[in-house]
């Protein structure tokens, strides 16, 4: 089991002729992600690593039965290959454009309360990945394996890093899931810890946040009413000036909200190990 | 890019909205003479940071001979770390009220914020903890915008039902800032009604989206050479760099903002300090690098580099390569040390230590290195 993707969601690839979009392509299709289709405008009828091209989401979505898209454009325009994606019948969106305007972001939110049944993650994302099943994104195979550890995060290299220690220590993943690095984004650690907690196969859940907005303490708000997950959060940018923003866009402390103390201390109150270091987060889990 | 008091209200005025008068000064003989035209004004301090008026960047001024004066003490003034090169001259108000007036983006809500509130001049995020109450607030649609009768409930909601014609209309100028600059904050507190019924922008914040910045070109012409700042942050972006400046000697480089942060973070918890913060993204190509730590190296404080790597796919032992390669095309002489994984990363920590460079299997490991040598100074 896992959360949000297996073997058998079929996927298609908005974008799945640029260079990103066809190298990344390879890589989800080489893990055994059910990848049926992509898009991209004016090359409809050809064929792309292996799968047929459609000019749009409706056509691809009408032609293969997709329900999930990998989002590889530029970010002039993901924020209209989102909607596109929605309103073609897409049910989960996986984002992976960096850059995209926030205002852009705050209309898809609105056009995405037309479609209730569907799910964003980022933008500005690693994507997710269910080791030894299916990827939609960029998160390495590599560093990943199959196990029951659910983990969620808001950085992707970090990502990579946390999930190379759990995998050497034996400790593999049901589902890894980079929520992205944006102030304006789709799914929040909420979200995904709620889709945990119902995942019989989860059994410990990593949460890696950094500074800036509050989702996290609403996630801390959520696990403080019980949970079953032995869970271990890490919050990164625990030194970093207030106003200033540290690479991602929803990085900034803005006065004394979005600070590391705020959400470490939301979530030792909710009863969750916190780690200090990355290095802490395998000995706090087991 | 945020930009300075006097450049908001150009562009306040450019929606129609009412600014007072004001003239730019460099000098304090060019404050003078703003105060023979204007008459008696405010001298205010140009910096893109609150509190300018409690850390003294701002002074009332009679005659020519105050607003030189005034200039005199403020230009050239430190605010929160801001140096103040231009004080903007502006004409005196005569304030029957003070209103507060602004958007931003609520993170929570995914949503644009518009807040109204008789209680201006104030900081309104204290405002907001004391008395919630006094600030109406409305989520206009992304799409079409604040309508009428949205507009003429929040005057209403905040106490100031006799203002509703001339706040619709003038709020519905500011929002314009969202569509036509992709603004992410526009405040004008205080907006001032004044003894004779006017109703003018007393200050104005404006925060553009820097990832929009490619739909507005003609603003980071015509202002983003005045904000000038930090020489480092405006070296790395003309590089193409995600770079922060900070006030500590450990220069460091990273790939991915997470890791860099926690980087960062980790060099404190060794006992050391971070010069700056450097995402150089994915991939660590050598090139990069080499932008990377020429930057770090113009900062006379950095005493030491800490580069830490995480490759997915890259190999470890071409990154190894292109962090020496950029090393000795920079004839850098300060300690390095370099935690890198990835795929050969064994090949790549050899190569490293063949040319003199200390490789960290741990970030943690690495962080404690960099400090250790640092401190002792070896060169």
């Amino acid at each position: 089991m896992s959360i949000l993707l297996d073997t058998m969601t079929p996927v298609i690839v908005q974008g799945i002729t640029g260079r990103e979009g066809s190298f990344h392509t390879e890589q989800m299709q080489s893990l055994g992600t059910k990848v049926v289709g992509g898009t991209s405008p004016g090359k409809g009828g050809t064929t792309h690593m292996g799968v047929p091209v459609f000019n749009t989401v409706a056509d691809a979505v009408e032609a293969t039965g997709a329900t999930a898209s990998g989002i590889f454009v530029p970010a002039q325009f993901a924020a209209d290959a989102i909607m596109e994606a929605a309103a073609g019948g897409i049910t989960l969106i996986v984002c992976i454009t960096e850059g995209i305007p926030i205002q852009d972001m705050i209309k898809v939110k609105d056009f995405l309360r037309g479609y209730p049944a569907t799910r964003l993650i980022g933008a500005n994302c690693p994507g997710l990945i269910t080791p030894g099943q299916a990827k939609i994104g960029i998160i390495p195979q590599r560093i990943t394996s199959p196990g029951s550890v659910g983990m969620v995060s808001r950085s992707g290299t970090l990502t990579y890093e946390v999930g190379s220690a759990l995998s050497a220590a034996g400790m593999g993943q049901s589902t890894i899931v980079g929520i992205g690095g944006d102030p304006v984004l789709g799914l929040t650690f909420r979200d995904i810890v709620e889709l945990f907690e119902k995942d019989p196969a989860t059994t410990h859940l990593v949460l890696i946040g950094e500074i800036g907005g509050s989702d996290e303490e609403h996630a801390a708000e959520l696990l403080a009413r019980g949970t079953r997950l032995k869970t271990v959060a890490f919050i990164s940018g625990r030194t970093a000036p207030e106003g200033k923003r540290m690479g991602h866009a929803g990085a900034i402390v803005s006065g004394n909200r979005g600070t590391a103390k705020s959400k470490e201390e939301a979530f030792r109150k909710a009863g969750v190990a916190v780690a200090e270091t990355t290095d802490e987060i395998v000995g706090l889990l087991r | 890019m945020k930009l300075l008091e006097y450049q908001a209200k150009e562009v306040l005025s450019s929606l129609g909205i009412a600014i007072p008068p004001g003239i730019v000064a460099r000098t304090p003989d060019e404050a003078a003479a703003a105060c023979s035209r204007l008459g008696p004004v405010a001298v205010k301090a140009q910096v893109p940071v609150g509190g300018r008026g409690k850390a003294g960047g701002i002074k009332l001024a009679k005659t020519p001979d105050d607003a030189r004066r005034a200039a005199e003490q403020i230009i050239g003034m430190d605010i929160k770390g801001f140096r103040v090169s231009l004080v903007y001259c502006e004409a005196a108000l005569e304030i029957a009220r003070e209103i507060y007036l602004g958007f931003t983006v609520d993170r929570d809500a995914r949503a644009n914020i518009l807040m109204l509130s008789a209680k201006g001049g104030m900081d309104i995020e204290q405002v907001a903890e004391e008395s919630p109450d006094a600030i109406a607030r409305l989520y206009p649609s992304p799409w079409r915008g604040p309508l009428d009768f949205e507009l003429t409930q929040l005057a209403y909601d905040a106490g100031l039902g006799e203002l509703v014609r001339p706040l619709t209309s003038l709020i519905k100028k500011l929002y314009r800032a969202i569509p036509e600059y992709d603004a992410l904050t526009a405040e004008i507190n205080p907006l001032v009604v004044t003894k004779s019924g006017d109703v003018v922008a007393g200050d104005a914040k404006l925060e553009t989206d820097d990832n929009a910045a490619w739909r507005h070109v003609d603003l980071e012409e015509k202002y983003g050479s005045v904000l000038g700042g930090d020489p480092y942050e405006v070296e790395a972006k003309k590089r193409h760099l995600t770079y922060v400046s900070l006030d500590g000697d450990i220069g460091i480089v990273g790939n991915g903002a997470g890791l860099c942060m926690s980087t960062l973070d980790l060099v404190q918890r060794a006992g050391g300090k971070a010069a700056n913060f450097c995402d150089i993204g994915g991939g660590a190509k050598a090139e990069v690098v080499e932008n990377a730590l020429a930057v770090i190296l113009m900062n006379p404080k950095v005493k030491g580099v800490l580069i830490n790597v995480f490759g997915g796919i890259t190999r470890g032992d071409e990154v190894a390569k292109g962090i020496v390669t950029a090393r000795d095309n920079l004839k850098m002489r300060l300690p390095l040390v370099v935690r890198m994984s990835g795929t050969r990363e064994e090949e790549g920590r050899e190569i490293l230590k063949r040319n003199g460079i200390e490789p960290g299997v741990s970030a943690w490991e690495a962080a404690q290195k960099i400090v250790e040598l640092t401190r002792a100074g070896v060169r």
